[in-house]
């Protein structure tokens, strides 16, 4: 039997140096766990610093890794730990971090299962850090599930709220069908393929020229599928209940790092597995793109409360991050502009959707409350929030000095790198849209800088250290990268997924 | 000395203020005079700076960028940090450093509702470094960031202090001048993208170097620099204003508290047409000459059109806001003839409209702070009740109205007679028809000013305010914030020749460019 080599099987190699992020995260888990069982329900708060000094362990090898910069492939290239996956994967343990910061005092006060809820945040970012390293069809989905099922269960958190359970209800059932679509896609990508793994599909799929309808429905059933994880109108319609339902600090981690791994997972199919079919993806890119932005843009106008302002505003957001990939196949080099800005993009957006979801935390401390509204005169009594909010608004909304305006200049910049009219084209549109933009987030800076206060409440908002903390690191990311954008793109310079191409 | 300057004498003026501004913010907001005084001191520190730099400045060689600083800062896509002072940034810099401080004298006692002078002197701190930074800049990535940062204090300052409306008119004027700025960075990717490419450390990359930029861009195809031009266009245009895209400016001015009013007339319309002198017309001069007619033709229907709305204003500041619609325009004819002649007016008018107009502004605040009202109709007998503020408001208007001898005269005479002989290429006929219109244009400002003046200077006191006890004639820091400006309009009225030789040679280059192309 050993003879026959379809079972002949020898202990894959690993490198352990570069699994060491994902093992110390599982450790963590494990450690949330035990500590869990046996202590005392009075010293339930040590979780959350569990799971913050877990993250933070994490990244010491990511920059042991980093600094060694040898791109480390495993599992006959089905999972790589180059510059693109450490990049993300950084991105995602502080995004992990943030959101426990901000979960901190909001976990505790409430009365909810403290163990149990760093625990499945944990499992989400290592679903996260998997997919940011995964190359194959089946690791891909492995690490999405990883993401997602923990998340359904975070978003319904709060057990006793209805809207919770909305949330958290029509989170599962809308990801179970993106998934089922997802895979649906898959299938018939590895049908015609007949391999999972996505250099290999990329060189099968670029040698075909006959069978041009099935290969169209695969890939775009596989884009769909994750165009539902990124919200991409139309498949959006999940995520303003979801998460104006969920508990806050829930919220932005779902509108920041599971979005963020819904991208990376579009990122790694696009690049390495479709690449070489930019005809079939591109035009589905481009009206992804243009109708996201277009869509989020005007729904968020409407809105009066801030937590769906910002799901829109985030619906939006994905619609720019869309946009480079509409143009990424005019050739190599406009695809190495486009995946960097996307990265660029992810990156930045992180920071300032943190913040700002952060500052709404803080506020809802003392109004109770997420209407606009409630943030009515908050400069008069709450300065320094107005301030840091004022920041992550700019941001988001593309103005310099804040880093946004970076961001937004790589999309711009990719776009005009293709040199195609279309991209051109969508330039316009998302310089349009963001125009659009600011008259939702004008409207929240108006609010607090102009308006009176709605109940003449004017006693300070104390604000924990955590959120202290986070607030701070935060800002400081949003100002540093808007006024020294350079310190970013030294990391994201080298970032390419095309060294996998054949 | 020299040395110093040459390295960080720029990098000083721009950044200063937010030195000033760091300061204030750890401070709380209830010891007013520390805000105050800081504000002054920094303010007066950066011009300071700024006399050193105009000192040290190479009169001879006004066309060549002086002061350069030339560093990295976003390797990735070969954005600089480049900055430097020429003939054409000088002058308005040199109002900049002026109007500053003088405004922040001037609101040394007059802070409008909700006072809170610590937010308010950082928020006009902060609009100073936008501002210099805007005139230094020589990367276009720099230039526009500092562009955008004007906008958010300018935003606040409308919309915290200003007016009744304040709400509506700062959200308008914000979101005009971002979607010229979006079309703006869009159409500078596409002049990247387009424009040849250089070798920076051994690799071959784009610029966005302004000072290479005009050799870089000549491999453009006219059809594409048409469009790039347009982005700028709406970008500049947007922010001039010039007419249709000007609706944002009347509720702006009306609504913005006196030093805000006093600063965006000042120094923030000049953004957009030094934006035209600098970046556009040198780096696509072919495009520019294409239009140049719709240019000219846009300003000369700004000129009558903001001179008609002026007559028809009840209100005085919107009156002098509508009055700097029809000025601008001026300035866009000027530009439009893309001769020497024309540029040189066009940055004359600039310098004479921010010191004339924001003169007006000044006395409008005032105006308004003693009645309580700027409804012309409800005013009247300033020079009987109030001698001194009438006397400085005729000045001002007659300065405004151009007349020679004062400042307001070499902005608008010789824009109006570069028309006649534009640039080769051009249509002349068009531009002397254009000529006559802004001539008769002249004649309507002459109408609406003096009408104003009329009305509220000459006659008698009206009832409701024969025996205010409020109304009292020019304070001790309104005397110090004005007279430099007052005293400025006579000496550029009478010695035009402090700018028109700084400009000169610097204005040449743009020229050059210009005929260079049409030749």
């Amino acid at each position: 039997m050993t003879s026959d080599p379809v079972f002949a099987w020898s202990a894959p190699n690993l490198d352990l140096h570069a699994l060491a992020p994902l093992i110390v995260v599982t450790v963590t888990m494990i450690v949330l766990i035990v500590v869990d069982l046996f202590t005392s329900e009075r010293s339930r708060w040590a979780a959350s610093s569990i799971a913050g000094i877990g993250l933070l362990v994490a990244a010491v090898p990511i920059a042991t890794l980093a600094y060694d910069g040898v791109d480390r492939v495993m599992f006959d290239g089905a999972f790589v730990v180059d510059r693109y996956a450490l990049v993300l994967q950084a991105l995602f343990i502080a995004a992990g971090y943030v959101v426990v910061l901000l979960s901190t005092n909001y976990i505790a006060e409430g009365d909810y299962w403290e163990g149990e809820y760093y625990t499945l945040l944990l499992s989400s970012v290592l679903g996260m850090m998997v997919m940011a390293c995964a190359r194959d069809l089946i690791s891909i989905f492995v690490a999405l599930e990883l993401v997602s099922i923990p998340a359904y269960m975070l978003a319904a958190w709060r057990k006793r709220g209805a809207d919770s359970n909305e949330a958290g209800l029509k989170y599962y059932l809308m990801g179970v069908f993106a998934s089922a679509v997802l895979l649906y896609g898959m299938s018939i990508v590895f049908g015609i393929t007949g391999s999972t793994l996505l250099a290999e599909i990329g060189g099968e799929l670029g040698s075909f020229v006959s069978a041009q309808p099935i290969i169209t429905l695969g890939i775009v059933f596989v884009l769909i599928g994750f165009a539902f994880k990124v919200s991409a109108v139309p498949f959006h319609t999940w995520a303003p209940d979801t998460y104006e339902g969920a508990p806050t600090p829930v919220t932005s981690f779902l509108a920041v790092a599971s979005k963020a791994a819904g991208f990376v997972a579009i990122l790694n199919v696009l690049f390495v597995g479709f690449y070489g079919r930019s005809d079939v993806w591109q035009p589905l890119m481009w009206i992804l793109a243009a109708l996201t932005m277009t869509v989020g843009n005007l729904i968020a106008l409407r809105q009066t409360n801030v937590v769906r302002m910002l799901a829109y505003s985030g619906i939006a957001q994905a619609g720019y991050i869309l946009a480079p990939l509409a143009v990424a196949g005019a050739s190599l080099g406009t695809g190495g502009d486009a995946l960097r800005s996307v990265v660029i993009y992810l990156l930045i957006y992180a920071g300032m959707n943190l913040g700002a979801f952060a500052v709404v935390i803080a506020v809802a401390r003392k109004t109770r409350s997420a209407e606009i509204s409630s943030f009515g005169g908050l400069f008069s009594y709450a300065p320094a929030l107005t301030v840091c909010m004022t920041v992550f608004l700019f941001s988001l909304a593309g103005i310099p000095p804040a880093a946004g305006w970076f961001a937004k200049l790589s999309i711009f910049g990719s776009l005009a790198s293709a040199g195609t009219t279309w991209g051109y084209v969508l330039a316009v549109v998302v310089a349009v849209n963001s125009v659009v933009a600011f008259g939702y987030y004008g409207r929240l800076l108006r609010t607090m800088w102009m308006s009176e206060v709605p109940d003449g409440d004017r006693t300070p908002i104390r604000v924990p250290a955590s959120l202290v903390f986070a607030l701070v690191i935060t800002v400081a990311f949003t100002i540093t990268w808007g006024v020294l954008p350079g310190l970013l793109t030294h990391f994201t310079d080298q970032v390419t997924l095309f060294s996998l191409l054949r | 000395m020299k040395d110093f300057l040459n390295s960080w004498g720029i990098s000083l003026a721009v950044f200063l203020p937010l030195v000033g501004a760091t300061a204030m913010l750890v401070v709380p907001k209830a010891q007013e005079q520390f805000h105050k005084v800081v504000a002054l001191v920094t303010s007066l520190a950066v011009g300071v700076v700024g006399i050193l730099l105009m000192t040290n400045f190479d009169y001879d060689a006004s066309g060549k960028l002086q002061f350069v600083v030339d560093a990295a800062w976003i390797p990735m896509i070969n954005a600089r940090y480049i900055v430097g002072i020429d003939g054409i940034s000088l002058p308005l810099i040199a109002l900049t450093l002026l109007v500053v401080p003088l405004c922040i004298i001037y609101s040394w006692n007059h802070f409008p509702e909700p006072r809170n002078p610590k937010a308010f002197l950082i928020l006009v701190l902060i609009l100073e470094t936008g501002m210099i930074g805007t005139f230094v800049a020589q990367d276009l990535i720099l230039f526009f960031v500092f562009f955008e940062v004007v906008l958010l204090p300018m935003y606040f300052l409308i919309g915290v202090w200003g007016g009744e409306k304040r709400q509506y008119a700062s959200l308008k004027f914000f979101l005009y001048t971002l979607f010229g700025s979006a079309l703006m960075i869009v159409a500078f990717l596409a002049l990247y993208f387009l424009s040849d490419e250089i070798m920076v450390g051994g690799r071959m990359m784009h610029s966005f170097d302004m000072r290479l930029l005009p050799e870089l861009a000549t491999g453009i195809s006219a059809g594409a620099a048409l469009w790039i031009f347009g982005g700028m266009f709406m970008g500049f245009g947007i922010k001039v204003p010039m007419f249709p895209f000007h609706t944002w400016l009347p509720d702006a001015h009306t609504q913005a508290p006196t030093v805000g009013s006093v600063i965006l007339a000042a120094v923030l319309l000049k953004l957009g047409t030094y934006g035209f002198i600098r970046i556009a017309i040198p780096i696509l001069p072919g495009a520019a000459e294409k239009w140049a007619p719709v240019i000219g033709l846009l300003a000369v229907i700004g000129i009558i059109y903001g001179a008609l709305c002026c007559l028809a204003q009840t209100d005085m500041k919107r009156l002098i806001a509508f009055s700097s619609v029809s000025h601008m325009g001026f300035v866009m004819l000027g530009i439009a003839t893309l001769t020497d002649f024309g540029f040189q007016a066009a940055i004359f008018g600039m310098v004479a409209h921010g010191l004339i107009t924001g003169m007006l502004f000044f006395v409008a605040g005032s105006t308004k702070e003693r009645y309580h009202t700027l409804d012309i109709s409800r005013l009247g007998g300033m020079l009987k009740q109030i001698p001194h503020m009438g006397w400085i408001l005729g000045f001002s208007v007659m300065a405004s109205l151009g007349l020679p001898g004062l400042a307001g005269f070499w902005g608008e005479f010789p824009a109006i007679l570069a028309a006649y002989d534009p640039a080769p290429g051009l249509n002349v006929a068009f531009f002397r028809v254009l000529m006559v219109v802004a001539a008769l244009g002249t004649v309507l400002a002459a109408g609406y000013l003096l009408w104003l003046y009329q009305r509220v200077g000459f006659g008698v006191p009206k009832e409701e305010f024969e025996n205010d006890p409020h109304i009292h004639d020019v304070s001790f820091t309104e005397w110090v914030a004005w007279t430099p400006m007052l005293v400025l309009i006579v000496v550029l009225g009478f010695f035009p020749n402090i700018i028109f030789k700084v400009t000169d040679g610097a204005v040449a280059n743009v020229t050059a460019a210009v005929n260079w192309m049409g030749g």
